[in-house]
């Protein structure tokens, strides 16, 4: 059409200008900065690879990436495992179907802020909901967030908060498949179990990818369970986390950045491993 | 149309014959159980707002017969819940308005024309998903101090535009990809240009996509501790969450003060999300998948 390229333009330009002044030029600022030994936004002296050097001796950032990647194992394992049962049980229902959708949904729209708080509430000693229920049981009361526990007590929350999400992902991947394929698998007496495993969950292997490459990368920028529950107290130090601390509390922005960037990194690179230990052929109905 | 219809109904009945088998209890027990992991600890949450503190810790499982307005009371006049409520309504409410209109626009581009560079731009948009906002908050930062913004509502709406402008895009233009030639020619043929044919053709019609992305969009920028923490500390426009995590340090052994903030916070979220739950799962149908 003519005159397009002057739309072509226009219509780009604000996105791209957004993009570029807060996206790609604080991102290879940040780059920039990782070269950089600071001190606030005033002081700052050129060191070379030292940050980089630093990164790799830090027992601290050892420690956050561990943590990190033992959220990112409960995320896959029971995140997406439980979000893909719950989906092939809701594609085998008749009744109720909409009611589960919409309530399983419920803690996906609601803050990683306030779940946490609402955590904090189950896992208090004294006064918890968990204690509660384990005295007026007989039971004695639990440390829920000692040193030994408290990753996995933030883990429990994290997981839970976007099963619901990855679910209906699932149903939606699930209802796109065609019903003579059922059909031709009840001829042959294929149902139940093997039905699922045989046949619904090849079929939606592509989608069953793409959601654990949102999970890995979801779990990379866990901050607010960390933050609120234990202020990355008690070994639940994660990436995020030590980043934040690094960066805005010490006001060491060059530090800071270096593990932005080593974030960044760990990110793509787990990302692609996955993607390639995943690898299947793409199925097109 | 017709025998396929009646075919899906036989389907249905020999499904419903089957209702009262062992698998299908169990699924039902199961499904279920998980709903209640999800609605309990909100109305556990609801319920203890309306007691005293000490009872929240001591009787955390009774009903509140006789509820006790005070926290509300508390969270309204001395912390000023009411003002944060408006802080975050007026940032994420603008973050939504930006990204709508920006992305629709690029979107509309990237789906219906056809230009050299368009396969890097899209490149370049997927490897974007892929930069968390640790990695540009640095100077993000710097840049908001320098040009004053940091702490005022543009020193929040300015970041979260440009960080959720790459997944509206993308969404956005796979559904306008799907929209039919025919339609924006005939739009032609009556004297639209492409400022009118976005405006009075595209927005419209890609109505179900703009309204997931506002509720995505919404939904993420309202709930963002992490930004809300760095660009926008400050009292007089600090959005809920900020508060929220404000709450649990200052006031944390307060329980029914905090259980109804986590309320405050909570609640207009979820009955906005009932009422337009269609949408969400909808939109998600119709990008999230395949972005």
């Amino acid at each position: 059409m003519k005159g397009d390229r002057k739309y072509i333009w226009m219509f780009l330009f604000p996105s791209a200008a957004f993009l570029t002044i807060f996206l790609y030029y604080p991102f290879f600022k940040s780059l920039y900065f990782s070269f950089y030994r600071t001190k606030g936004f005033f002081d700052k002296k050129f060191i070379g690879w030292d940050n980089y050097e630093r990164l790799f001796s830090d027992k601290m950032l050892g420690q956050a990436t561990l943590h990190t990647l033992e959220i990112m194992l409960y995320v896959i394992v029971f995140q997406v495992g439980i979000a893909l049962v719950l989906a092939v049980m809701v594609d085998n229902i008749t009744k109720l179907k909409g009611f589960f959708r919409s309530v399983f949904f419920f803690p996906v729209v609601i803050s990683g802020t306030a779940i946490s708080l609402l955590f904090v509430l189950f896992y208090n000693y004294n006064f918890g909901l968990l204690n509660n229920l384990l005295t007026s049981l007989g039971f004695e009361k639990v440390l829920w967030l000692s040193e030994s526990n408290a990753l996995k007590a933030i883990a429990v929350p994290t997981v839970w908060h976007y099963v619901g999400f990855y679910f209906v992902l699932f149903v939606t991947a699930m209802s796109k498949i065609p019903e003579d394929y059922y059909d031709a698998a009840k001829i042959e007496g294929i149902t139940g179990f093997k039905k699922m495993v045989k046949l619904t969950i090849p079929l939606i292997m592509s989608d069953i990818k793409v959601v654990i490459t949102l999970a890995i990368t979801g779990t990379l920028k866990v901050f607010d369970f960390v933050w609120v529950i234990s202020r990355a107290q008690n070994g639940t130090e994660v990436l995020g986390t030590y980043m934040y601390k690094k960066a805005m509390v010490d006001q060491n922005f060059g530090y800071g950045s270096t593990v932005a960037i080593y974030m960044v990194v760990l990110g793509v690179v787990i990302a692609l491993l996955a993607n390639r230990l995943l690898k299947s052929d793409e199925i097109t109905y | 149309m017709q025998p396929a219809i009646s075919n899906g109904q036989q389907i249905r009945y020999s499904k419903t014959k089957k209702r009262f088998s062992l698998g299908t209890a169990f699924m039902y027990i199961v499904l279920t159980a998980w709903s209640l992991t999800t609605i309990y600890p909100l109305f556990w949450i609801f319920n203890n707002s309306f007691k005293e503190s000490r009872d929240v810790m001591n009787k955390s499982f009774s009903l509140a017969w006789d509820p006790v307005l005070t926290n509300y009371t508390t969270a309204f006049d001395r912390i000023n819940i009411g003002k944060s409520y408006l802080n975050s309504i007026i940032m994420s409410g603008s973050t939504v308005i930006f990204v709508l209109l920006f992305g629709g626009l690029a979107a509309y581009v990237l789906s219906r024309f056809n230009f050299r560079g368009k396969r890097v731009i899209y490149s370049i948009l997927y490897a974007t998903l892929l930069v968390p906002a640790f990695a540009t908050v640095v100077p993000v930062y710097e840049l908001l101090i320098k040009t004053s913004l940091v702490n005022t509502y543009w020193g929040l709406i300015l970041p979260q535009t440009a960080g959720n402008l790459t997944f509206a895009i993308l969404v956005i233009a796979g559904y306008m990809s799907t929209i039919a030639k025919e339609l924006e020619e005939a739009a032609f043929i009556d004297g639209c240009n492409r400022w009118q044919m976005f405006m009075k053709i595209f927005m419209p019609v890609s109505r179900p996509v703009f309204a997931s992305v506002t509720i995505f969009v919404f939904l993420w920028s309202y709930n963002d501790l992490f930004s809300a923490l760095i660009f926008v500390s400050k009292e007089s426009v600090r959005p809920i969450v900020a508060l929220l995590s404000e709450i649990s340090s200052q006031y944390g052994t307060d329980f029914g003060l905090m259980a109804t903030a986590v309320t405050l916070t909570v609640l207009p979220i979820l009955l906005i999300y009932l009422f337009i739950s269609k949408f969400i799962e909808q939109g998600l149908t119709e990008g999230a998948v395949k972005g």
